[in-house]
């Protein structure tokens, strides 16, 4: 693999994929959740426990779980037990700093084949409200005695974005339409809404003006996983290795009162370091198919632009083309993303790396998208709209 | 896929009998959280009804909240400035709910002022900025976005019930010419 300023001895494969179904209550535990997601990850790929070198675990705070050292916790279910473990998080770009992590394990040629597993079980922050516990994220000295509901700072950037670029409210819904028709297609899904229209968003619960009910992805449980291995390993594996082509992160400030909201910095860097390792310089044209990251409806269209998957305030613009559609020429978050299948945190990020990896073995079924693929995209978010994470695979 | 719902149609798991074990936070755990040396003295400063921020002469950065050190420069700020307490807000939005999800009987409107700096001009990519109440603006105003740019003061509480907290200042108040 050719790319400026980058030295790894290994080229890394994704072999395998895992999930759990998405909803708002599980029965089982977290160590529970991420077995079952990672037991389904390597039965696809063909692999037992043995098989693997290191596992990588990642989880958002601990507040939702309601455990401490979640990594340590988490490591039993997850396959992580007498091996090399480690536990990644940066809040919710977690789900795809997991196989970030796992890249470098095998990159660097340390590990030879990686189960990543990520994991959220947020509703086991339950009384007054999993919202609640967001409350530890602000700064508390100079933010938490005003008592912000997190919220806000989504409703703040989403305006800012809307003021800067002229975008009304009935854009930006097609989103959240789109994506949770688009959830019908997935097994997973814990927000399928084949009928749903513009107007029932339009006219759901304010909760902090711009921001409605079916604005916002729902709180969820869930595990994914997915089986990373070297080169040599990968092509005794399977046929269709899906390749990592590029990977990109970035962390901008926690003051986030003293920059732009309209457009992710954070996100724009992230992509250009995956892109330049990944030899992209037109993502527009040689990314064929997308999921980034859509905790809000907004967020899809904030981040294809940070992406450079459209220009600056063109993603609405697109959306209403029909553009964004899964049968259109770019196809963006064709699994129905956070806002249809669910946002588990971490579980959510890697759902969509899983789904780039289907997408591009042409085995995502009913979401299959109608054009061919051959690269693929994955980006989460996460923090005071700081932390981005970039997956670019490909056959 | 695998795993079992506990409740499919999303009702409220506590009017079902479910295997949920149900625990509060240990005792009533409290912080006490460092003001650190940066905000300690912002924190004095509103008590005294100023707003104060930090400059990093080498890159031309004022910080408020105030730094100690450029996070760009990674260096020591060069010295302690006094911003004004008004400016512009640079985004609003209308909350219906509270900290913990319940619905507000009145909303409330909340954004980021950016703050004017005598002799300093700042663009939209880095500027002395807070996020805080305001106040003086209709839902109208907010849903229109009349509200941005608005120009905007603090409305301070009176000296003595100040205690050297970001809620000194109870409101960003808009300023009718």
């Amino acid at each position: 693999m050719t790319g400026r300023n980058l030295n790894f001895k290994h080229r890394v494969a994704v072999v395998g994929a895992g999930l759990t179904l998405f909803r708002s209550r599980m029965l089982e535990t977290p160590q529970e959740l991420a077995w079952l997601a990672a037991k389904q990850a390597l039965d696809e790929a063909g692999l037992t426990l043995k098989d693997i070198d290191c596992v990588v675990i990642g989880s958002a705070p601990d507040a939702f779980d309601g455990v401490h050292m979640k990594g340590e916790y988490l490591a039993d279910g997850a396959g992580g037990v007498k091996k090399p473990t480690v536990r990644v998080f940066v809040g919710g770009a977690t789900g795809v700093f997991v196989p970030i992590a796992a890249w470098w394990h095998v990159a660097s040629g340390l590990c030879k084949k990686v189960l990543a597993v990520a994991e959220e079980k947020m509703s086991h922050a339950a009384k007054p409200h999993t919202q609640y516990v967001f409350r530890y994220i602000w700064d508390p000295i100079v933010e938490k005695p005003l008592n912000p509901n997190l919220i806000w700072i989504f409703a703040m950037e989403m305006h800012r974005y809307m003021h800067k670029c002229g975008v009304k409210k009935e854009d930006i819904a097609l989103v959240s339409v789109k994506n949770k028709r688009n959830a019908c297609g997935h097994p997973s899904a814990q927000l399928c809404m084949p009928n749903v229209t513009v107007d029932d968003v339009l006219k759901s619960e304010v909760l902090v003006w711009p921001v409605q009910l079916l604005d916002i992805s729902p709180t969820s449980d869930g595990a994914a996983a997915v089986v990373l291995a070297s080169e040599e390993e990968a092509r005794r594996i399977t046929d269709t290795p899906v390749w990592v082509k590029g990977i990109g992160w970035t962390l901008d400030t926690t003051h986030w009162t003293n920059r732009d909201l309209a457009y992710p910095e954070y996100v724009r860097r992230a992509a250009e370091m995956a892109y330049r390792m990944a030899g992209i310089d037109n993502p527009r044209k040689q990314i064929d198919v997308a999921e980034p990251y859509d905790p809000f409806d907004y967020k899809e269209l904030h981040h294809m632009e940070g992406l450079g998957l459209a220009k600056k305030c063109e993603a609405p613009v697109l959306t209403r083309e029909g553009v964004t559609q899964r049968d259109g020429d770019l196809p963006i978050n064709p699994s129905g993303g956070l806002l249809g299948v669910g946002n588990p945190i971490a579980a959510a990020g890697l759902m969509k790396v899983a789904e780039i990896f289907w997408q591009i073995r042409g085995e995502a079924g009913a979401r299959q998208v109608k054009k061919p693929v051959y690269t693929g995209l994955a980006q989460a978010w996460g923090d005071l709209m700081q932390a981005g994470t970039v997956i670019v695979m490909g056959i | 896929m695998t795993g079992k719902p506990l409740n499919p149609r999303g009702t409220k798991y506590d009017k079902w009998t479910f295997p949920v074990f149900e625990m509060g936070v240990v005792g009533r755990a409290r912080y006490e959280y460092t003001t650190g040396q940066a905000l300690g003295r912002f924190l004095a400063g509103l008590k005294e009804g100023k707003i104060l921020g930090t400059v990093c002469d080498k890159c031309g950065r004022v910080f408020v909240p105030p730094r100690m050190y450029c996070s760009y420069c990674f260096r020591e700020v060069d010295r302690w400035i006094e911003v004004k307490d008004e400016g512009v807000v640079v985004t609003a939005v209308m909350s219906y709910i509270a900290a913990d999800r319940s619905r507000l009987k009145e909303p409330v409107a909340v954004g980021v002022v950016k703050l004017d700096v005598p002799g300093y001009k700042f663009d939209d990519h880095f500027f002395p900025g807070l996020m805080h109440y305001l106040c003086g603006f209709s839902e109208d105003d907010v849903k229109s976005m009349r509200a941005f740019g608005a120009r905007v003061k603090a409305r301070w509480k009176p000296p003595e019930k100040r205690t050297g907290s970001i809620t000194d200042i109870e409101c960003f108040e808009a300023v009718r010419p």
